[in-house]
């Protein structure tokens, strides 16, 4: 008997890779072109703004001000965390239709 | 007389069935909910209430209950309530075991070997399909975290990239509502597999005990019984096993946490997708690793993980003594009084365990304290550990605090993501 599904383990593997690494990345890029960066040398502005606010708003009242996204960024940004939105619904989707 | 016994053995099969589901939840909060706990991007309280409200939702959304245990691993032909009962003994005791010295394990691998002992002591070696053992537990134990490691330390690389530069509370605000959704997703996907397996099981004991037609759908009151059992567990949570998983592997920032929860919830769907299950526990702890693969400059302990891979390859024999055992008594004693007798060892060793577990309790309130020192060590030795190990921790805030208000705190200890590479951030 073959103890391991090769197939079945490489489809994981792959799909693995692509999905659950993939979407982590792309939820990273999305904040980095909503919030910019700041230059290496400048540490983390402390920051006493309130929590709570969305990732999807551009976080402007700052100690070190970061500036409004421009609309090539923004679209990008949204475009990133559609993707994101999208793999989450598809995953409860999979879910509910007791593809488990 | 036999009527009685029957009876009583069916009522006690639902009761530790239902036990089982308990501890299920309880062992496996930690699964989905402790890298939120560690990074503060939930308080403690609040993340075992969504992790079970979650699971609890979760038993609802699916009923495509698979009226089997152990399938393809046990011959069905053998299984008796008296086997079942055994089995789900050997799993409890097993679950309360790792739990007591805070080691994630499979609660299916649990159930698994009870069910492996029972049968072997009901009817010998002949009732187990061994290439089933191989092929559907101990495999699967081995493979489950390199996926997840490589998965999780894949994202965990690319998302640390892909922020260097980027202000931290930035980052920390934002990873913090995606870990708390990629963590309910685990939660949830932890509801619709594991609620069904003890549903499953009383589905079983109800047709064999002819309490319902052998065509029976799940009863309504055993769906809410399965999916209250796992969320009462789910809530009480199970501490010890959090505190392993979120600050025992390795030290995790909001980063870490939603890149090894989003590896958890895309392997273990995948993984079911595929029919190449991986168990939830297995996927989740090899996520926690992965994302300190992954991060530059976190350092894993890799001496917490080995012990855990130890217990991981002892779950099954281990919970298949304890089936063993209890079948071994049920027989000799035989009829209503083995049974009972069965039932109360269960309750004595529980109690055992629970009263063991009391002399260094671990509860919400303690959870997040440092990991390497002795119970009691002062939070200031926290902000040493966490410097060294490279910046971006979640550094030494009250429990209290939230993600957000622990940026100047961090922001002291320098970050660790923003080396000296000036034209990242340009």
């Amino acid at each position: 008997m073959n103890f391991i599904e090769w197939g079945a383990l490489g489809q994981v593997l792959v799909a693995g890779l692509i999905v659950g690494a993939g979407i982590p990345a792309l939820f990273a890029l999305g904040l980095r072109l909503l919030a910019g960066t700041t230059p290496v040398d400048a540490p983390a502005a402390p920051s006493s703004a309130p929590r709570g606010s969305d990732a999807n708003e551009a976080p402007t009242a700052r100690a070190v001000a970061i500036p409004r996204p421009s609309p090539a960024r923004l679209a990008g940004a949204i475009a990133c965390m559609g993707v994101v939105v999208g793999a989450i619904a598809f995953g409860l989707v999979f879910l509910v239709s007791g593809g488990h | 007389m036999g009527a009685v016994t029957e009876t009583l053995l069916l009522a006690l099969v639902v009761v530790t069935a239902l036990a089982f589901d308990f501890t299920n939840g309880f062992h496996d909060t930690g699964n989905a909910m402790a890298t939120s706990i560690a990074t503060r991007a939930l308080k403690p309280r609040t993340a075992v209430a969504l992790s079970a409200v979650l699971n609890l939702v979760g038993a609802f959304l699916s009923l495509a209950v698979a009226a089997t245990i152990a399938k393809g691993i046990v011959d069905a032909g053998v299984i008796t309530l008296p086997v079942v009962l055994a089995g789900l003994v050997g799993g409890i005791v097993w679950n309360l075991i790792t739990w007591l010295f805070g080691i994630p394990s499979s609660s299916s691998h649990a159930l698994v070997g009870g069910m492996v002992g029972a049968v072997l002591a009901a009817v010998g070696t002949s009732g187990v399909l061994w290439e089933g053992v191989i092929a559907k537990v101990l495999v699967p134990a081995l493979i489950a975290p390199v996926v997840a490691i490589a998965v999780a330390g894949l994202g965990t690389w690319l998302v640390a990239r892909l922020t260097r530069g980027v202000p931290q509370d930035v980052t920390n605000r934002g990873f913090r509502w995606g870990q708390i959704g990629s963590a309910s997703l685990v939660s949830l996907a932890h509801g619709t597999n594991d609620a069904q397996k003890s549903m499953g099981i009383i589905l079983l004991a109800l047709i064999a005990g002819g309490a319902v037609p052998a065509d029976s759908g799940v009863p309504f009151w055993v769906i809410v019984s399965c999916a209250l059992a796992m969320a009462i567990g789910t809530y009480l949570g199970g501490w010890r096993v959090i505190r392993t998983l979120g600050k025992g592997l390795v030290e995790i920032d909001t980063r870490q946490g939603m890149a090894a929860e989003t590896s958890s919830a895309a392997v273990i769907l995948l993984s079911s997708h595929f029919g190449f299950s991986l168990s939830t526990t297995h996927v989740a702890t090899g996520s926690v690793l992965g994302s300190g693969v992954g991060m530059p400059g976190a350092k894993v302990r890799w001496s917490v993980a080995g012990r855990m891979f130890v217990a991981w390859m002892v779950t099954l024999p281990a919970a298949g003594l304890v089936g063993a055992l209890c079948h071994w008594l049920e027989s000799s004693i035989g009829g209503a009084a083995g049974t009972i007798a069965v039932f109360l060892l269960l309750i004595v060793a529980s109690a055992a365990i629970w009263v063991a577990s009391r002399r260094k309790p671990v509860d919400h309130t303690n959870v997040n304290e440092a990991w390497d020192e002795e119970k009691g060590a002062s939070l200031e030795a926290v902000a040493a550990t966490t410097g060294e190990a490279g910046g971006e921790r979640v550094g030494p805030v009250p429990a209290v605090a939230t993600a957000s208000s622990v940026a100047p705190a961090v922001g002291a200890v320098g970050t660790v993501s923003a080396p000296s590479n000036p034209k990242v951030g340009a």
